[in-house]
């Protein structure tokens, strides 16, 4: 059911607490990575922020849950939430089957532009999990 | 519980690792929590059949002239209603009732018992054992070493164990020794995920031989998480989480366990509690709407701090979050409407009957 291969897609940029961002101009797109996904388990619950929601970089904003365990989602940005994923409610495993794509979390409005350059490209974060 | 640098292994870790498990410390061992996911190793086991390796558990031998004298003292339940082949569930108290361990006793042969321990207490049991043996003219042995435990569950468990292993396999709560794989064995009619299936203890040298021919007729690998989703949804309780010494039987619903004429120890005070009642008893209860309860999350009415979750998880079957608390004793009525404090989130639950789960429902 999962992505059995580890992949952090180039076009990413990563935070070490192992989220994504999708950067497009003023916008990012936020998620977990393969590798939390991975040590988390299949995904059973997801709760996260609503839509208008002010997300502070480094801080949880939402919590998704195994069956055995509960993890905080980092904020690898700063922003205001201006979409959700709702599909997760009633399909969390998304998560571990596609965390970049059809598994992503929120849309932010980003507050800080410059918080970008303290994250990993792909190579950067490969190699932080080794 | 004791974690020592140097975790054990059982007989199967090599199988356990080249299967792909996920392997993770429990009561000083390292254990495979799951293989494929937790969700599929627990429906597999719920429609089909699954083994565990339980090998970690412990095993006490009890013989002698005095076996049935001493285990009437040591243990809850009544020994004296064993018969030969038979095994029963019990609780092992201490002197104010608190539940040391909660073990099942399987009947050998007129004087000879063999009883399974929980891996993280075995050591604790031990030691009781001992202490109350040096009354009895009973020979008490440390019988872990010589076992390999294997927990083959689900509604196709019999057969295959059957066809698989050439056996003809005790009825439920039944216990027979069979040679398997050339070697003694003890066949048990016993498990905890509330399916039909058997708990096979063989020589752990062959146990990598039969887990890997029981996997070939279709047997699916289960790890721990798996087992514990399984247990839960039929309530059964869990020492360390839904047991502890300082909780009583009477409290956690075993007073079916506890037969206090005959004299075990803490009987006096389990009387009391029986007759006097409980100021607080173990319910099962289901979340209504989102949210997973975990251990240690406090149960709230209103403003009010009501219990505690003893066990809690996400149940596979009812897709849902499920657990086990410790409520105060007039709310812990089916039907009673309770939150559960998830982490600063209050998540409606109501109190549920045993099991949570059942086939029929």
């Amino acid at each position: 059911m999962n992505l059995s291969e580890a992949s952090y897609p180039e076009d990413l940029k990563y935070h070490p607490e192992h989220d994504w961002a999708r950067i497009e101009g003023d916008e990012a797109t936020l998620g977990i990575t393969w590798y939390a996904q991975d040590s988390l388990g299949e995904v059973v619950f997801y709760d996260g922020p609503e839509v208008g929601a002010e997300i502070k970089k480094d801080e949880p904003y939402a919590e998704v849950e195994s069956v055995k365990a509960v993890s905080d989602v980092i904020a690898p940005v700063s922003g205001e939430v201006i979409a959700v994923n709702d599909s997760l409610a009633d399909a969390p495993e998304a998560v571990n089957a596609d965390p970049y794509e059809t598994g992503w979390m929120v849309k932010v409005r980003l507050t800080d532009p410059s918080e970008l350059d303290q994250l990993m490209d792909s190579a950067g974060y490969t190699a932080s999990l080794e | 519980v004791t974690t020592s640098a140097a975790a054990r292994r059982t007989s199967l870790y090599d199988t356990h690792v080249e299967a792909g498990a996920k392997m993770v410390p429990f009561s000083g061992w390292e254990m495979p929590v799951s293989y494929d996911g937790i969700k599929e190793e627990h429906i597999a086991v719920r429609t089909h059949a699954g083994i565990f390796d339980t090998s970690h558990m412990g095993e006490i031998e009890v013989e002698g002239p005095g076996s049935l004298a001493f285990l009437q003292r040591l243990v809850t339940n009544d020994v004296a209603k064993l018969a030969i082949g038979r095994a029963q569930y019990s609780c092992l108290l201490n002197e104010e009732a608190g539940v040391i361990d909660d073990l099942f006793v399987y009947r050998l042969g007129s004087d000879r018992y063999l009883v399974i321990t929980n891996a993280g207490n075995h050591e604790t049991d031990l030691a009781q054992f001992g202490k109350v043996a040096r009354d009895f003219d009973v020979y008490v042995r440390d019988a872990a070493q010589d076992y390999a435990m294997l927990a083959v569950q689900g509604p196709n468990a019999r057969k295959i164990v059957a066809n698989t292993l050439h056996v003809e396999l005790p009825p439920r709560m039944g216990v027979v020794a069979r040679k398997v794989g050339r070697r003694p064995a003890l066949i048990c009619g016993t498990g905890y995920t509330g399916e039909d299936g058997v708990e096979l203890l063989v020589d752990p040298d062959i146990a990598p031989a039969i887990w890997a021919e029981l996997v070939d007729a279709g047997v699916v690998p289960a790890g721990l998480g798996a087992r514990d989703t399984l247990r839960l949804e039929v309530c059964f309780h869990l020492h360390g989480n839904d047991l502890t010494d300082r909780t009583d039987p009477i409290s956690a619903g075993l007073g079916w366990a506890c037969k206090e004429a005959t004299g075990f120890i803490g009987s006096d005070k389990v009387a009391v509690l029986r007759a006097n009642g409980t100021e607080r008893k173990l319910a099962p209860f289901i979340i209504e709407g989102p949210g997973i309860p975990r251990q240690g999350n406090p149960v709230m009415v209103g403003d009010e701090t009501v219990g505690e979750v003893s066990s809690g998880t996400f149940s596979p079957s009812l897709e849902i979050g499920i657990g086990m608390a410790y409520l105060r004793t007039d709310l812990a009525e089916p039907g009673t409407a309770i939150d559960i404090d998830v982490r600063g989130k209050r998540r409606p639950a109501r109190v549920s009957s045993k099991p949570l789960y059942s086939k029929e429902r």
